[in-house]
């Protein structure tokens, strides 16, 4: 993973500005940013591990484990809360037994929770891989869930 | 910079005329695809597979487009033919099984389908079908903005000049600088991001700070949730926007341009790359433009998902790589903003404004709209609502005509409860408020904000004070923490609205709570901070007596509040038909069919999916 890591890295100029570019990057080949890829960051754009570390864990798109086979992202827009968005988090979160942010044992599922994603017209909206599911509801979820191995 | 003489796209337009031409009267059938993500949602692309199949196996040729939306997203999965010789019709709520009706009976056969039509564009009369702009949900819109979404393809810069395009920028270019602000003054653009700066203003403090360079940032950081205005009109009609940019970033002074865009839109971020690729290809972009002496590039930076980053300080700080915080100002950025250089941020829906009141004229623009809030305005309209979608409307409407006569009401016979502006920076406004103006100035009086254009309807079902710990659990999780009043305040704030949606306030909460939103309000660092008491403060302020009632009754009136609600069956409306029991995802429903089910409380999660599957009515919600 090292060298994957600098591969990444050869593609971008020694500036901060491209700090959060890098981080997307990294997280984008490898579903996740290590410990070890924070370091091999802050080496290149001469930062130290903290400050990346900070501006990483600043913006709710890193994670810093791995994730599921899976992700499963619920919406929790406004016009998803207001149609039902809530119980559909919740049935989620009591079916795969997760929180937000965690990942099932069995590698087979993560679970995030998303601001909006700007389909509202057609709330609740839950969105698997990338897997768009519109006026979701827990039993719906329950049967779509089991498409996904 | 002096103005630039000699630049003329007269050649390409040419070209992009007569492809145009050909495409609409050219005798081969045109097909539209609505497949912006609210459509792929809803089944565009089976929908667009469908027509491949069908079209293949039928032998017929025919261009196939996949365009963005038209703002109708109840009925989405929505398609447009041409077929030669008649107008463009609209297709509503398209299955791959209607795709093969459509063409057998319209592309081989002289049968429009008027049963699945939705409205035609112009053109004579056929079958019957309605035109499209005289519908009750497009008759009182004003489509500027929006004019070529869903009609033209993204992905071709040629479709987009043939309506039309960078006739805005070619006009702005003969220009100098001054009269582009001049003429912006005249029509009275203000910034759409939702705090109504007046655009010229800016752009002229820009241009007269003495430091260079100077940037542009396009702020497509659209975070607030519920709203989708941005997003739609990139994935429609990017160039729309990216004309804006090169009509700012000359007047002000600027080399290049950055639009900050969330990466929460795959999509809408592919078709600005594409766009921007084809400018280059023109000429558009790059050193000495078109032989000029104006030199301009645009980037795109991917946001990270911080919803405090639409603060246009916190935007900065996370273009330069560092936590998007925000800081104190002034100093403004148009005055000392990205890396210390005089800096505009702009909107994406004000940059795409730009090519049309360009083109136009500023006496054309003010038409729209009321002396001091001109032109239109997108909202994504959405809730508890008929017709959900995309709406552009000239500012001065009431909130009346959006919610009754283009949102079409409330569903399922439900009473109207509030609207909520501004997401959650803004306000739910009551029933009382409904003739209410929808102006900067209105909205801001009744304790909301004209935001960036999120439109929430809220019905009997809804619970204020859920509503305002929803808010309130957003802005707390964003707040960046940099400033005690808005990180301290957000959360105990939170604290109390969950304690009373627990059913375990009490009255002084009440009192607490109005003064912490107070502080917060006057004493936060930036817009954030300010404006997060404002869905509270408006909830106390017209919904006060449901606080009261989750207090003093331990009763949430709407149903919503789970600790305060049980379900029940009403054994003499239930028919036994056993849809509840099998949609109950803890078995905690059980009784024999054809007879009266019950459900057993301790089991119970309480998720309500009996009550939403009940078609007799008989789960009931104590």
């Amino acid at each position: 993973m090292q060298r994957k890591v600098e591969e990444v890295l050869l593609n971008h100029k020694k500036e901060r500005s491209e700090l959060i570019l890098v981080l997307q990057e990294v997280q984008g080949r490898f579903g996740y940013i290590s410990q070890e890829a924070v370091g091999q960051v802050a080496d290149h754009l001469k930062l130290s591990q903290s400050e990346v570390f900070g501006v990483a864990t600043f913006f709710s798109q890193f994670r810093f484990t791995k994730p599921g086979r899976h992700t499963v992202k619920v919406c929790s827009g406004t016009a998803c809360h207001v149609r039902g968005g809530a119980r559909v988090l919740d049935f989620v979160q009591d079916e795969l037994k997760l929180k937000p942010g965690g990942t099932t044992q069995d590698g087979r599922f993560s679970l995030e929770r998303i601001a909006c994603f700007g389909c509202c017209a057609l709330a609740p909206v839950v969105v698997i891989d990338d897997d768009v599911y519109g006026k979701i509801t827990p039993s719906k979820l329950k049967n779509i869930l089991g498409k996904y191995g | 910079m002096s103005p630039i003489k000699g630049i003329n796209l007269q050649k390409i337009r040419q070209e992009a005329d007569s492809e145009w031409k050909t495409l609409n009267q050219g005798g081969k059938p045109r097909i539209l695809v609505g497949s912006a993500t609210c459509g792929r949602a809803a089944g565009a692309l089976e929908v667009l597979k469908a027509f491949k199949r069908e079209l293949a196996e039928r032998k017929i040729t025919a261009v196939l487009t996949e365009v963005g939306c038209v703002g109708l997203c109840y009925l989405e999965p929505i398609v447009g033919i041409q077929k030669s010789g008649y107008p463009l019709v609209l297709y509503q709520k398209v299955s791959p099984q209607k795709v093969t009706e459509l063409v057998e009976k319209w592309l081989q056969g002289n049968d429009p389908c008027p049963e699945y039509a939705l409205g035609k564009i112009e053109g004579e009369s056929l079958n019957g079908i309605p035109n499209l702009f005289e519908l009750p949900m497009l008759a009182s819109q004003v489509r500027i903005v929006l004019k070529n979404c869903g009609f033209i393809d993204p992905k071709k810069i040629k479709e987009y000049i043939a309506n039309k395009g960078y006739q805005g920028l070619e006009k702005t270019l003969e220009m100098k600088p001054k009269e582009v602000i001049e003429e912006l003054r005249r029509a009275g653009l203000r910034g759409r991001g939702g705090a109504g700066f007046p655009t010229w203003r800016k752009w002229e403090i820009c241009r007269d700070s003495p430091a260079n360079p100077k940037y542009l940032i396009c702020n497509a950081d659209e975070g607030d949730p519920g709203a989708f205005m941005n997003r739609s009109l990139i994935e429609g009609d990017p160039h729309a926007l990216l004309e804006g940019i090169l009509i700012a970033g000359y007047t002000i002074g600027a080399a290049q341009a950055y639009i900050y865009i969330r990466a929460e839109y795959p999509l809408a971020v592919e078709r600005l790359e594409l766009a921007i690729r084809q400018l280059g290809d023109y000429g558009l972009l790059g050193k000495g433009i078109l032989g000029s002496d104006f030199s301009f590039s645009i980037s795109i930076k991917k946001g990270a998902g911080a919803f405090v980053c639409g603060e246009e300080t916190a935007l900065i700080s996370s273009i330069e790589g560092k936590r998007g915080m925000p800081r104190p100002r002034p100093p403004f950025p148009a005055v000392a903003g990205l890396w210390g250089k005089p800096t505009v941020i702009n909107n994406v829906e004000t940059l795409a404004t730009l090519p049309h009141i360009l083109r136009n004229g500023a006496n054309w623009y003010s038409q729209y709209g009321t002396p001091t809030n001109k032109g239109t305005k997108t909202f994504a309209l959405a809730g508890k609502v008929e017709r959900t979608g995309l709406i552009e409307v000239p500012l001065g409407i009431s909130l009346r005509e959006i919610v009754y006569d283009i949102g079409g009401g409330i569903p399922n016979g439900n009473e109207f409860k509030a609207v909520q502006t501004g997401g959650p920076s803004g306000g739910c406004l009551p029933a009382a408020h409904l003739d209410l103006p929808v102006d900067y100035e209105s909205l801001v009086e009744a304790g909301s904000i004209m935001g960036s254009g999120g439109m929430i309807v809220m019905d009997e079902r809804t619970c204020a004070v859920d509503i305002a710990r929803y808010f309130l659990s957003f802005t707390q999780k964003e707040s960046c923490g940099k400033c005690v009043p808005c990180r301290v305040g957000t959360k105990r704030m939170l604290e109390i609205l969950e304690r009373v949606t627990q059913g375990e306030g009490d009255l002084e909460d009440l009192e607490n709570l109005d003064t912490l939103a107070e502080t917060v309000k006057n004493s936060s660092l930036c817009g954030l901070g300010q404006t997060a008491p404002n869905p509270v403060l408006t909830t106390l302020k017209y919904f006060r007596q449901e606080y009261e009632a989750h207090i003093v009754e331990r009763r949430c009136p709407a149903g919503v509040c789970k600790q305060l609600i049980a379900y029940s069956i009403d054994p003499e409306k239930c028919t036994g038909c056993e849809a509840c029991k099998k949609t109950c995802p803890v078995q905690a429903i059980s009784g024999e069919k054809k007879g009266p089910h019950s459900i057993n409380q301790e089991i119970c999660t309480k998720c309500g999916n009996c009550y939403e599957i009940c078609k007799f009515g008989a789960v009931i919600i104590q």
